[in-house]
């Protein structure tokens, strides 16, 4: 039975992930769970500075979801080069960072950075809804994510994936414009901007006003976004968005998605993304798979 | 040893004040490990709501394997919660966080609201003199269960129980003292104490809360500002699931 997927030229043991931002740099999961099992660790965005984030409350539940504006709260890539990596390294495990900032120039230099550290994938956050500059800037408008993916391709040391922002009319429109600009992947869905009204304070919840959506609320809307994606371009993409068992995890592949990662689940249960390997593993067994990969992409 | 979740079963829950509910639940790999000022998280069975809710120990017995816990109906999860009986089976994560920092110097135990629970752990863990000062809006809930420990105090804001007033009323009006204050209450409690401390340059450890997603320092939703540079964060904010909950009072910018 294989479980190994290659994505951008990079061999994965399985098509799992962790969403970016809901694991940390993986050492305090790493208390409740083997980080080897995971296919790759997607680390928290990481910024040529540090940023101090929003102020709090940064989170809020919402009906089969959460809203959080963290606001990209990042100890810088020196720190993160320093400490982090040489953490992951310890493991079998893939590691795809995530990089964020506010000007081209910010991303450039991250990226010029992790070109000579042992990182397999970068990720582009160009879809985070929750900082004023940069972030979601690039991801809403076509000709700015095109630019920001060539600027970033011709400093980058590993293959570059962009993260696509679902707060769009178009999402097919902002992935050609990542395949214009040179992206080798895309993973999809980051948040969705939502909002929380406390009415007996009649005050918003965060302290940021709006908030990105996760989880299982937002699952239907990410497998369809990955579906038309997968349709609209060549690109491999990592799925995401409210992916709680296996079952999340296998629509995503069918629609198109050649690896998923599982987000804020693992707040829910730590071991929320190795029983997704698990349950992935027992479908293949169950329907008589023997390889993961015929079914990306398999519906019709 | 570290921090697990498991399904504990649940020993007897019942109300004890309006919407304040006290439980205690079969948990010997937590109770085994868990310190005075750690907390749990509680997860709801309902899938629409995914966030633990991390609640503070109030007891813990490890001859038994239990934890008593004692908290506020808030919403649908703690409701959900306060439905349980005993024989009944809770998800529990734990012990998380950590703890105060125990001193062998005359203590003040400072506990406000559904902040008051965590200074019953730390009270039967002091050996040393100690003075407990407990500050209620009306209601009084778990007081009595100081007594057996030291001298206890009791501030009230409408009056029908001790001093009328706040626990720093409560403090003054006893001429409580002591060479070290451990708090666990409202942020306006817990700022009016780092003043008190500060103005009397004794030391203090405050318990804080805040909304949390996972609880175990990686998503860094629950931070409070710092005075200095933060290690781990490398900015200016501490984690309060992991950090903390109980900081040193001049380390915490309390906004």
């Amino acid at each position: 039975m294989n479980m190994a997927v290659e994505l951008c030229g990079v061999e994965f043991k399985n098509p799992v992930t962790v969403a970016s931002g809901t694991f940390g740099s993986g050492e305090e999961y790493g208390e409740f769970i083997d980080l080897n099992r995971l296919g790759a660790v997607t680390t928290k965005g990481v910024a040529n500075v540090p940023w101090q984030g929003n102020p709090t409350p940064r989170i809020a539940e919402t009906w089969g979801g959460m809203l959080n504006a963290i606001g990209l709260q990042n100890p810088g890539m020196d720190v993160f080069c320093q400490r982090d990596i040489p953490f992951l390294k310890q493991y079998d495990t893939k590691i795809i960072v995530n990089v964020c900032g506010k000007q081209i120039a910010d991303y450039v230099q991250v990226v010029e950075r992790l070109a000579a550290e042992p990182v397999d994938l970068l990720e582009i956050n160009v879809s985070c809804p929750n900082v004023k500059e940069g972030g979601i800037a690039f991801g809403q408008n076509p000709k700015a994510l095109e630019e920001i993916t060539q600027a970033v391709k011709a400093v980058a040391g590993q293959p570059v994936i962009m993260k696509l922002s679902p707060n769009v009319t178009d999402i097919t429109e902002m992935a050609r414009a990542a395949e214009a600009g040179g992206a080798d992947g895309l993973s999809l869905i980051n948040t969705v901007t939502g909002m929380k009204i406390d009415i007996k304070k009649r005050a918003f919840v965060l302290a940021n006003k709006t908030g990105g959506l996760s989880g299982p609320c937002i699952k239907p809307l990410a497998v369809r976004m990955v579906y038309q994606v997968a349709q609209a371009v060549k690109l491999p993409i990592i799925g995401m968005g409210g992916i709680t068992c296996a079952e999340d995890a296998l629509e995503f592949m069918m629609a198109g998605a050649t690896m998923v990662a599982v987000g804020s689940a693992s707040f829910y249960d730590p071991l929320a993304s190795v029983k997704v390997i698990e349950g992935i593993e027992r479908f293949m067994r169950e329907q008589g798979l023997t390889d993961i990969r015929d079914i990306i992409g398999c519906v019709e | 040893m570290s921090a697990v979740r498991v399904n504990a079963k649940i020993i007897r829950q019942e109300p004890i004040a309006s919407d304040i509910y006290s439980m205690e639940i079969s948990v010997p790999v937590i109770a085994d490990q868990a310190k005075p000022g750690q907390f749990v998280t509680l997860y709801s069975k309902d899938g629409a709501r995914l966030m633990p809710r991390p609640i503070s120990i109030c007891e813990i017995n490890v001859a038994a394997g239990t934890l008593h816990l004692v908290y506020r109906v808030v919403g649908a999860g703690t409701r959900e919660f306060a439905a349980l009986q005993s024989g009944d089976w809770i998800t529990v994560m734990g012990p998380l966080g950590n703890g105060f920092t125990i001193r062998d110097k005359k203590a003040i135990l400072i506990g406000g609201g559904i902040g008051i629970p965590p200074m019953l752990a730390l009270t039967a863990g002091l050996a040393c003199e100690k003075t407990v000062v407990l500050g209620f809006r009306d209601e009084i809930f778990l007081a009595e269960a100081f007594e057996p420990y030291g001298d206890v105090y009791i501030a009230s804001e409408d009056g029908g129980h001790g001093v009328k007033g706040n626990v720093l009323d409560a403090v003054r009006e006893y001429g409580v003292t002591g060479e070290v204050i451990y708090a666990c209450g409202p942020m306006p409690m817990l700022r009016a104490v780092k003043a008190y401390a500060m103005e009397h340059g004794i030391e203090a450890q405050l318990s804080l809360e805040e909304r949390m997603a996972c609880g175990v320092g990686a998503c860094l939703g629950c931070v409070c500002e710092t005075k200095d540079r933060d290690a781990h964060s490398n900015v200016h904010n501490k984690r309060i699931c992991k950090d903390g909950p109980v900081f040193f009072a001049e380390e915490v910018e309390l906004s």
